[in-house]
C-alpha cells in the first residue's frame, strides 16, 4: 500500500493539517458539529415545537389550532382528578403493562436461545443460528404485521357467504386461534421486538468469559444456580439494552392494533393518540404524546444507569 | 460448564421452536403470494398461480411505491452515513465533555416511539418557519422524507463505525504519524480504510431500515408521495388488493433479508 | 486498485442521488386507470336496474362538454379528497368508470385519497395538500369557517342549473347567500342485517342494534365517528319522547348525556366499529357481523361476494347525508378541480355514481337516462318531503340549531371528547 512519507511542500492539505494540527476542540467541533446540530435542530426543536403546540387552543368552529395559548390540553392529558382523564390514563396503563409483558415474554424467551446458541451449540453453528434469529428483523415491519394477521384470521361464523369466512393459518392448521384481539397484538409484538432482545444477550453472553462459569462449578454451584447468581446479574446490562427497543417500540404503537385487533376497542395509547389528531385535534394529540415521551425517556434514563448503553 | 443431556435438549428444543416461530408467518405470506384467492384464508397447498407477481409487475401503483423507497432509502442512507461516520470520528478518537449525553441524544429518534417522532416532525413540517430576512416551509414529500429518514438512520450507521473505530488500535493512527503521515493522509490511508467496511455495512442497515419504515412515514410523506411500505399499508385491507400486497411483501423480505445477511457478513469480515 | 473501485462507487453513489434528487414529489400520477373496454359484463345488479354500462369507449353520450376556459388552463391533475365509490375508475368493478372518460375529455390526471369519516376528511383538507373534497354536511361547516374551501361561481359549472333546487344554497353548502359547492348528491344510512340471522322476521327498527338480547347480539357494526351519537338520539326521539329530543344534532346535556348513556349499552353488544368500508364489508361477508349502519354500497359490494344481507331504511328514520363537491382554498390544480366537479354533476356522471353507491343524484337530468327512472323513484330523488326524517350530517354548535335559545347545545367538539371516551 503506498504509505505516507513527505511529500513535499506542495501537498494540497497542507494547510488544512496546520490549522487542525493539535487542536482537539477544532477537531470535534468539526466532526460532531455536523452531525450534533442536525440532531439537535432537526429531531429536538421537533419536539419542542411539539410541546408547544400542545399549548394552543382549538378553535371550534374550525377544528384548526388557533393562537391563543391554554393549559386546556395538558389538562386534558394529565390531569387524573378528572373522570374523562382517568379513562385515557387507563388506556395508557394498559399499554404501559403491555410494553412490559412484551419485554418479558422476549426476555424469557431470548434468555435460553441466546444461552444455548453461545454455549451450547457446535462453534460451526453458532454465527449461522444468530445470522438466522436477526434476519426477520429485516423482512419488514409491516410485512411482519401482516404476515400475523394472516395467520390469526379467525374463520367466520354460520352465517358466512359461501366460499368466504375460511380462516387464517392458525386456524386452518391447528383448528384453533387467538383471533384478532389482544393475545395477538401481544404474540404480534413480541414477534417483532424478540430479535432485538437476542441479539445484545447474545452478545453479552459471548463476552462473558468460560472461566468465569467454570469457576462457578468448582465453586459446587449447579448449573441453574451459576445462571441465576452469576449470568442473569452479569446480564442485565444487556437485557436492559434490549428492553429499550421492545419496551419503547411496544409503547407507542399503533399500527399493530390496527392489523390484528378486533374493530371493537382502542386498546393501545398510540391508536388514542392517532384518531385524536384525526379528529381532527393536534393540540390534543401533542399533549397526549407528551406520556410516551416522558416515560420513554426516563425509562431511557433508567436504562442507562443499568448500563444498557454500552451494550446496544 | 456442564449441563445434562436433557438441559441441552431442553434448551435445543427451544432454540429451534423459535426460529419456526420466527420465519413461519414469513413463510405464511410468501405461499399466499402464490395463492389464487383473494384473501388470507390459508388455502393448504391447493392453488398455486404466479398472476399476482405478473400483475403486481404491470400495476403501476406498487411499483411506482418500491422506486420511491428506493429513492428515499438510498439519499436517506447517504446523509445518515455521512452524519454518523461523522459523529463516530468524534466519539472515537476525542475525550471531550458531553460524550454520554451525544450518544444519549443520537439514539433517542430510533428509541422513542415512532409515533412520537412522526407527529414531532409533522408539526415542524407544517409550519412555515420565519427567521426574519426570509421564511420557509419545509412541506412534504421526498425532501421531508429524507429528513426524517436521515434523522433515524444515523445512528445505525454511527454504531458500525463506532464500533469498528473503537475496535481498532489507536496506536495505528500513532504509528502512522511517527511514519511521517499528515492528518489527512492519515484519514486517506489508514482510517478510511479501516472504516470503509463498517461504512458499507451501516449503510446497507441504514437503506433496509429506512426502506421498510412505516410509522414516521405515515406522518411526514405528505399526500402525494407514497414509499411501499405506505402502499401496502393503504391496501392491506382492499379486497382488489390483497394479492398485490402479498407479492410485494414477499418482494420487501426477499429484497431486505440478503442485505442484511451482505452487512452482517461485512462487518464480521475485517477487524477482530 | 482499492482507489479506483472507490472512487468509482462513490461517482456512482453521487450520480444516483443527484437523479433520485431531481424528482419532485407530486409530479408523477399514480391510480391511473387501467384502461378496460366494459364490454357487457355480467356485474351483480345493485339495487335498481343499471343504466347501460359503457360498451365501447366513446359511444356513451356523456351529455357534457367541458368548459374551454378551464380546459385551456388544466394543469393535467387533480389531488381529490372522495368518499369511497365516489370517484371509480373501473378497478372495483370494471363495468363502472367515471374517472376514465373523465380523464380522456379533459387529460386531467384523478389521484384520489378516500376518506373514511368526516373528520378525517377535514383533517386532509386542512393539510392544504388537496384541490377538492366531497364533504356531508358536518364536514362542509367546519371547512367553510375555517377556510379551507372557497365559495364557487356557478357560471363556470354547466352542470350547476340542472341540480334540484332543493339541494342548492342549502345552509350545509352556502354561506351568505353564496354557494360554497356543487351537490353531489343525497342519502341515508341504513340498518343491515343478515337475512338467515333474522330469519324469524326482518327488522323495521334500529332497536335490532341498541336493544340486547336481539338476534345480532354481539355482531353488531357501527360507524366509528363522533356523528353517530346523532343515531342515537335519533333512536331516543322515538323511543324516549319525554327527553324532548326534536332535532338529533341539537342536544342539551341532558339529551347528550342520555345518548351516550344508549351507546355504552351498545357498546356491549357491538363486535365492531367501522371507518373504513372494507372492513365491515368483509365482516358482513365472513358472518362475523349481523347487524349494523352501512351504505347502500358495501351491502351491494358484498352482496356480490355472496353475503346473504338485505338493507332498510328503519320507522324512526336515519341520519343521512347530503354532499357537496368543494374546491380547495389551497389548490395547486383549481381548473382540473373545477372540471371535475361540473363533471362529477353532469347527467350521465352523476347517475353512474347514484346507482354505483345506492343514493339519489343530484342533477335532475341524471333521472330522465335510460333506466335510471326507477332508482330516482327507488331513492326519492325528486321528492323533498321523503328526505324530512332523513337528519342529514350536520356541526352540532352551542346555539342549539332547532332554535332553542333557552339552553345551550353540546358543541361537536364535545362530542369528539365523548366519542373517543367511549371506544377507548
Amino acid at each position: 500500500m503506498t504509505g505516507g512519507g513527505t511529500s513535499g511542500s506542495s501537498h494540497p492539505f497542507r494547510a488544512l493539517n496546520r490549522a487542525f494540527h493539535g487542536r482537539r476542540r477544532l477537531g470535534v467541533a468539526s466532526t460532531l458539529g455536523g452531525p450534533l446540530a442536525w440532531m439537535l435542530v432537526v429531531y429536538i426543536g421537533s419536539l419542542l415545537l411539539l410541546v408547544v403546540s400542545a399549548l394552543y387552543r382549538l378553535d371550534p368552529q374550525t377544528q384548526k389550532p388557533s393562537h391563543t395559548f391554554t393549559w386546556a390540553n395538558l389538562r386534558a392529558a394529565f390531569d387524573i382528578t378528572d373522570p374523562d382523564v382517568r379513562s385515557t390514563v387507563w388506556v395508557l396503563v394498559r399499554t404501559v403493562g403491555v410494553a412490559l409483558l412484551v419485554t418479558l415474554l422476549c426476555a424469557l424467551i431470548a434468555l435460553p436461545v441466546a444461552f444455548f446458541v453461545s454455549k451450547v451449540a457446535w462453534p460451526w453453528i453458532r454465527r449461522g443460528i444468530v445470522v438466522a434469529m436477526l434476519m426477520p428483523l429485516w423482512a419488514g415491519y409491516l410485512v411482519k404485521g401482516y404476515a400475523w394477521r394472516a395467520m390469526v384470521a379467525p374463520s367466520g361464523g354460520k352465517f358466512a357467504a359461501s366460499g368466504k369466512g375460511d380462516g387464517g393459518f392458525l386456524d386452518a392448521t391447528f383448528g384453533w386461534t387467538p383471533g384478532y384481539g389482544r393475545a395477538a397484538i401481544v404474540v404480534t409484538l413480541v414477534y417483532f421486538w424478540l430479535p432485538y432482545m437476542v441479539l445484545p444477550i447474545y452478545a453479552g453472553l459471548d463476552r462473558m468469559p468460560a472461566s468465569l462459569l467454570d469457576a462457578a462449578g468448582d465453586l459446587g454451584a449447579r448449573p441453574f444456580r451459576t445462571f441465576r447468581s452469576v449470568i442473569v446479574p452479569l446480564l442485565l446490562p444487556a437485557i436492559a439494552a434490549g428492553s429499550i427497543f421492545t419496551f419503547s417500540l411496544s409503547l407507542g404503537d399503533y399500527i399493530v392494533p390496527q392489523l390484528v385487533n378486533n374493530g371493537k376497542e382502542k386498546f393501545m395509547f398510540g391508536t388514542l393518540i392517532n384518531s385524536t389528531l384525526g379528529a381532527p385535534n393536534q393540540p390534543l394529540a401533542a399533549a397526549y404524546t407528551l406520556w410516551p415521551l416522558l416515560i420513554v425517556v426516563l425509562y431511557l434514563l433508567a436504562m442507562k444507569r443499568a448500563g444498557a448503553f454500552e451494550n446496544l | 460448564m456442564k449441563l445434562s443431556l436433557p438441559a441441552r435438549i431442553a434448551l435445543c428444543a427451544v432454540t429451534v421452536v423459535t426460529l419456526v416461530f420466527l420465519y413461519l408467518p414469513l413463510a405464511v405470506v410468501a405461499r399466499l403470494s402464490f395463492n389464487p384467492q383473494k384473501s388470507v384464508a390459508w388455502p393448504g397447498w391447493s392453488g398455486f398461480t404466479f398472476d399476482w407477481w405478473t400483475k403486481a409487475w404491470e400495476a403501476d401503483g406498487p411499483r411506482e411505491a418500491l422506486l420511491n423507497s428506493c429513492k428515499v432509502a438510498f439519499a436517506a442512507m447517504v446523509v445518515a452515513l455521512v452524519l454518523g461516520t461523522l459523529a463516530a470520528m468524534a466519539m472515537a478518537r476525542f475525550q471531550f465533555f458531553g460524550k454520554n449525553a451525544v450518544s444519549f441524544l443520537l439514539v433517542l429518534p430510533i428509541a422513542l416511539p415512532g409515533i412520537v417522532t412522526g407527529i414531532a416532525l409533522q408539526n415542524t413540517f407544517s409550519r412555515t418557519i420565519d427567521l426574519g430576512l426570509f421564511s420557509f416551509k419545509v412541506g412534504f414529500g421526498y425532501h421531508s422524507l429524507v429528513i426524517a429518514h436521515a434523522t433515524f438512520c444515523v445512528v445505525v450507521a454511527y454504531n458500525n463505525v463506532v464500533a469498528r473505530l473503537r475496535r481498532s488500535s489507536p496506536n495505528l493512527l500513532e504509528a502512522s504519524a511517527d511514519l511521517g503521515a499528515h492528518g489527512t493522509q492519515t484519514f486517506r490511508y489508514v482510517t478510511f480504510p479501516l472504516m470503509r467496511s463498517a461504512m458499507l455495512a451501516g449503510g446497507i442497515l441504514a437503506f433496509a431500515l429506512s426502506f421498510d419504515e412505516i410509522v414516521v412515514t405515515t406522518f411526514t410523506a405528505g399526500s402525494g408521495f407514497q414509499t411501499l411500505p405506505v402502499w401496502i399499508y393503504a391496501n392491506f385491507s382492499r379486497p382488489n388488493n390483497v394479492p398485490l400486497v402479498n407479492v410485494m411483501a414477499t418482494f420487501v423480505m426477499v429484497v431486505s433479508i440478503p442485505l442484511a445477511w451482505l452487512a452482517q457478513r461485512l462487518s464480521d469480515g475485517d477487524g477482530t | 486498485m482499492r482507489n479506483t473501485r472507490t472512487v468509482a462507487a462513490l461517482a456512482v453513489a453521487l450520480a444516483f442521488v443527484a437523479a433520485s434528487c431531481g424528482d419532485d414529489s407530486g409530479s408523477t400520477a399514480t391510480t391511473a386507470a387501467p384502461e378496460t373496454t366494459a364490454a357487457a359484463t355480467t356485474t351483480p345488479a345493485p339495487d335498481t336496474t343499471t343504466p347501460a354500462p359503457e360498451t365501447t369507449a366513446g359511444a356513451v353520450d356523456y351529455q357534457w362538454t367541458p368548459n374551454a376556459d378551464l380546459l385551456a388552463k388544466a394543469e393535467g391533475q387533480v389531488n381529490i379528497v372522495a368518499w369511497a365509490g365516489y370517484a371509480e375508475d373501473g378497478s372495483t368493478d370494471p363495468a363502472y368508470d367515471w374517472v376514465t372518460p373523465f380523464e380522456k375529455l379533459t387529460s386531467c390526471q384523478v389521484n384520489v385519497k378516500t376518506g373514511g369519516t368526516s373528520d378525517e376528511m377535514v383533517q386532509l383538507m386542512q393539510s392544504g395538500e388537496y384541490d377538492g373534497v366531497s364533504a356531508s354536511g358536518d364536514a362542509t361547516q367546519r371547512l367553510m369557517s375555517g377556510g379551507e374551501v372557497v365559495e364557487i361561481d356557478p357560471a363556470e359549472y354547466s352542470s350547476y342549473a340542472d341540480i334540484f333546487d332543493g339541494l342548492k344554497l342549502q345552509p350545509w353548502n352556502s354561506q351568505g347567500g353564496k354557494p360554497y359547492g356543487i351537490p353531489h348528491g343525497r342519502g341515508a344510512n341504513l340498518l343491515v342485517y343478515n337475512t338467515e340471522a333474522f330469519s324469524a322476521g326482518a327488522p323495521d327498527s334500529w332497536g335490532a342494534m341498541f336493544e340486547p338480547g336481539g338476534p345480532a347480539d354481539g355482531a353488531i357494526s357501527v360507524y366509528d365517528s363522533p356523528i353517530y351519537i346523532a343515531d342515537a338520539a335519533l333512536y331516543l326521539k322515538a323511543t324516549k319522547p319525554e327527553l324532548g329530543i326534536t332535532d338529533p344534532y341539537a342536544l342539551d346535556q341532558t339529551q347528550f348525556d342520555a345518548a351516550i348513556a344508549l351507546l355504552k349499552q351498545q357498546k356491549a353488544i357491538t363486535s365492531q366499529y367501522w371507518g373504513d368500508y372494507t372492513v365491515q364489508q368483509a365482516s358482513l361477508e365472513n358472518g362475523d357481523v349481523l347487524a349494523g349502519t352501512t351504505w347502500q354500497v358495501i351491502v351491494n359490494l358484498a352482496t356480490a361476494n355472496g353475503a346473504k344481507i338485505a338493507a332498510v331504511k328503519p320507522k324512526e328514520g336515519a341520519t343521512g347525508w347530503s354532499d357537496t363537491w368543494m374546491l380547495s382554498s389551497k389548490a395547486k390544480n383549481p381548473n382540473c378541480m373545477k372540471l371535475w366537479m361540473d363533471w362529477i354533476a353532469s347527467p350521465w356522471a352523476n347517475s353512474q355514481v347514484a346507482v354505483w353507491f345506492g343514493e339519489a343524484p343530484s342533477n335532475a337530468k341524471s333521472c330522465a337516462l335510460d333506466g335510471m327512472a326507477e332508482h330516482c323513484a327507488t331513492f326519492h330523488a325528486a321528492e323533498d318531503d321523503y328526505w324530512k326524517d332523513v337528519w342529514y350530517w350536520t356541526t352540532a354548535t352551542e346555539a342549539c340549531l332547532d332554535g332553542r335559545t333557552d339552553v345551550k347545545c353540546v358543541p361537536y367538539t364535545e362530542w369528539v371528547n365523548a366519542w373517543n371516551t367511549l371506544r377507548s
